[in-house]
């Protein structure tokens, strides 16, 4: 299935690199004349039948080259890697902030149903699905950088550079993971198992952490996966108002001087590490939940 | 691998597909409804009133008059209540008619991923087998591919507009929609009256689209809800970045990337359009929850 997958995805990005798009005319750049752009078409064999120019393609990228920008003239491998390291720090912070939001607040909406906690998480679920993130991004600027000046609002130079960034796509990513966290506790709280363990006399706080929220807690990985994903490509959003150099705003800016291999080399990318998040996440489900490791096999 | 199937989405148990008896005298009794309905009663009157209300032409620009405060500032100027933009536009103005762009991306992006995604999912739960698995890797494409980037590329190769904008978001919001109906799909197939119409020779069509689709409506209004919130702050989002709706038109997501070149000196020309934004996805968001509240039998 993943295989599959990959493959259909990098079809896509084919047809929207070559096929969409003439690569002549973007090595060729906007000052050249109709004899330079069939000439480079010659030249780099574009006037060959589609089918072959994919296999070549894909022999290329099984090989990890991702072709060449057209701007810079760098390997687009090169320019991502450069700065995955950015974009892979934005995630991780912003996930971290969005768990450690989620869990304590969803767990307490569901030992606590319909008291304030649990009418709290349910108002932040809600408000932070509505916001848009770049919005929220530039209310945070006006508040945080502009009026108090506490924070350094553009550029990834030091982790303070990080801290509104990660809050901004922190918060888009909360909500599903408190629902889910929220729904699937008292879920977990009402079933017969607790009931049991509640009647054997188990200390409250080991009977919620140790076994309520061990069980609870794994459909919450696979949507951590998920979310993780969308992060990255929720980042293009997010990097491009704080100016955070990593591969969110390099697609950005390769968008507005069309430098299609960059562009399509990025969706590439991110969809091959949501397909592999996902994959891991089952794998950890799997090692965790002894159940699912019998069905499979 | 995490495929369509095993997506966590808010899947109907059996009795939930239908919507339940007394339906409206439930929802006018629910708090959350009325106040989202309220909402959107609202915003959706003055999307289709936008000449009527507007105090001013939204186009008409006035540098004498550029970026006037709103009526809670001193320096505020009596006829344009929420201030002008650098162009001197009024800004309620602006506001008023950008309802109407972000109501029309909304309707008009979800209706064509219903489409899209209703057809694949029942196609998908009707007959099962290898062609349940090739949409359902469809699917999971899909799911793996970033939205808003695929929507930026394809946007700057055709070049923006409103028209685009609403296709490209059709063709890409439909996700949910296959999957949530493939699986209500499944659930509904075993029913007698499926069968029945099957027995006495009703065509595919008649079966899929009256048999089936009426019985599964209520997870796929909620649904429906779901994704018109996210095509509003997408469009938003693509304005923002410049691959959106185009000036001049008062896209709220344009006028937020207008105003981020002033917004030091004039930060509430971020607030007002973002607020808007926010209220919006708000209203749909809470109307999507207070369905599915009400058509889920009295869980959650």
């Amino acid at each position: 299935m993943a295989v599959v997958v990959m493959m259909i995805v990098s079809i896509i990005c084919f047809v929207l690199s070559n096929v969409a798009y003439d690569p002549a005319v973007g090595i060729a750049g906007a000052q050249a004349t109709d004899e330079d752009v069939a000439l480079i078409r010659q030249t780099y064999g574009f006037d060959r039948p589609l089918p072959s120019r994919f296999i070549d393609y894909l022999g290329n990228l099984a090989q990890g080259d991702l072709g060449v920008s057209y701007l810079s003239k760098r390997p687009v491998l090169d320019m991502i890697l450069e700065r995955l390291p950015v974009t892979a720090m934005l995630a991780f912070f912003s996930m971290t902030l969005a768990l450690a939001i989620a869990l304590p607040i969803g767990c307490a909406a569901a030992l606590w149903p319909n008291t304030i906690i649990d009418r709290l998480s349910q108002f932040l679920a809600v408000a932070g699905q509505a916001i848009p993130n770049f919005w929220a991004g530039l209310l945070l600027i006006v508040l945080f950088g502009v009026q108090l000046r506490w924070l350094p609002i553009s550029g990834s130079d030091t982790y303070a550079h990080f801290v509104l960034p990660a809050i901004t796509l922190g918060t888009y990513a909360m909500p599903p993971l408190m629902r889910l966290i929220r729904a699937g506790m008292i879920d977990v709280l009402g079933s017969d198992y607790i009931r049991t363990a509640r009647a054997m006399g188990i200390q409250p706080l080991k009977l919620t952490f140790k076994y309520a929220l061990k069980n609870a807690v794994l459909p919450v990985i696979s949507l951590s996966a998920v979310q993780l994903g969308f992060m990255l490509g929720g980042s293009i959003v997010v990097e491009s108002i704080f100016a955070l150099n990593g591969i969110g705003y390099l697609a950005w800016q390769s968008m507005s001087r069309s430098d299609m291999p960059v562009i399509q080399a990025i969706v590439l990318m991110i969809s091959m590490i949501y397909i592999v998040l996902t994959l891991l996440a089952d794998l950890l489900n799997a090692y965790m939940d002894p159940r699912l490791r019998s069905a499979r096999k | 691998m995490t495929t369509a199937a095993t997506i966590p989405v808010p899947l109907p148990d059996e009795e939930q597909l239908i919507p339940r008896r007394g339906f409206w005298r439930r929802a006018l009794s629910h708090r959350t409804f009325l106040f989202s309905a309220a909402i959107l009663l609202i915003i959706t009157l003055i999307a289709i009133f936008a000449p009527m209300l507007a105090p001013h032409d939204p186009y008409l620009q006035n540098i004498a008059m550029r970026l006037k405060p709103p009526f809670w500032h001193d320096k505020t100027v009596a006829e344009h209540m929420l201030g002008t933009d650098q162009l001197g536009r009024d800004y309620l103005s602006r506001l008023i008619y950008g309802a109407r762009i972000s109501m029309t991306i909304a309707i008009g992006a979800t209706l064509m991923s219903a489409l899209i995604g209703i057809t694949l999912g029942l196609i998908a739960g009707y007959y099962g087998g290898w062609i349940d698995t090739a949409i359902s890797t469809v699917i999971t494409t899909r799911l793996s591919m970033p939205i808003i980037l695929i929507a930026l590329a394809v946007v700057a190769l055709i070049g923006p507009s409103l028209t685009v904008v609403i296709v490209v978001l059709g063709l890409l919001l439909w996700d949910q929609f296959a999957v949530v109906t493939r699986v209500a799909t499944q659930q509904v197939c075993a029913r007698d009256y499926v069968t029945a119409a099957r027995v006495i020779g009703s065509s595919l069509p008649h079966i899929l689209f009256r048999e089936i689709l009426p019985n599964i409506r209520a997870p796929l209004i909620v649904v429906a809800t779901v994704e018109m919130a996210q095509a509003v702050l997408l469009e938003a989002a693509l304005s923002f970045l410049g691959l959106g709706v185009q000036a001049p038109l008062p896209s709220w997501g344009l006028m937020l990337s207008e105003a981020k070149t002033s917004m030091f000196f004039s930060p509430w020309m971020i607030v007002l359009p973002g607020s808007c934004l926010f209220i919006l996805a708000l209203g749909i968001n809470l109307i999507g929850d207070a369905l599915r509240d009400l058509t889920a039998g009295g869980r959650g």
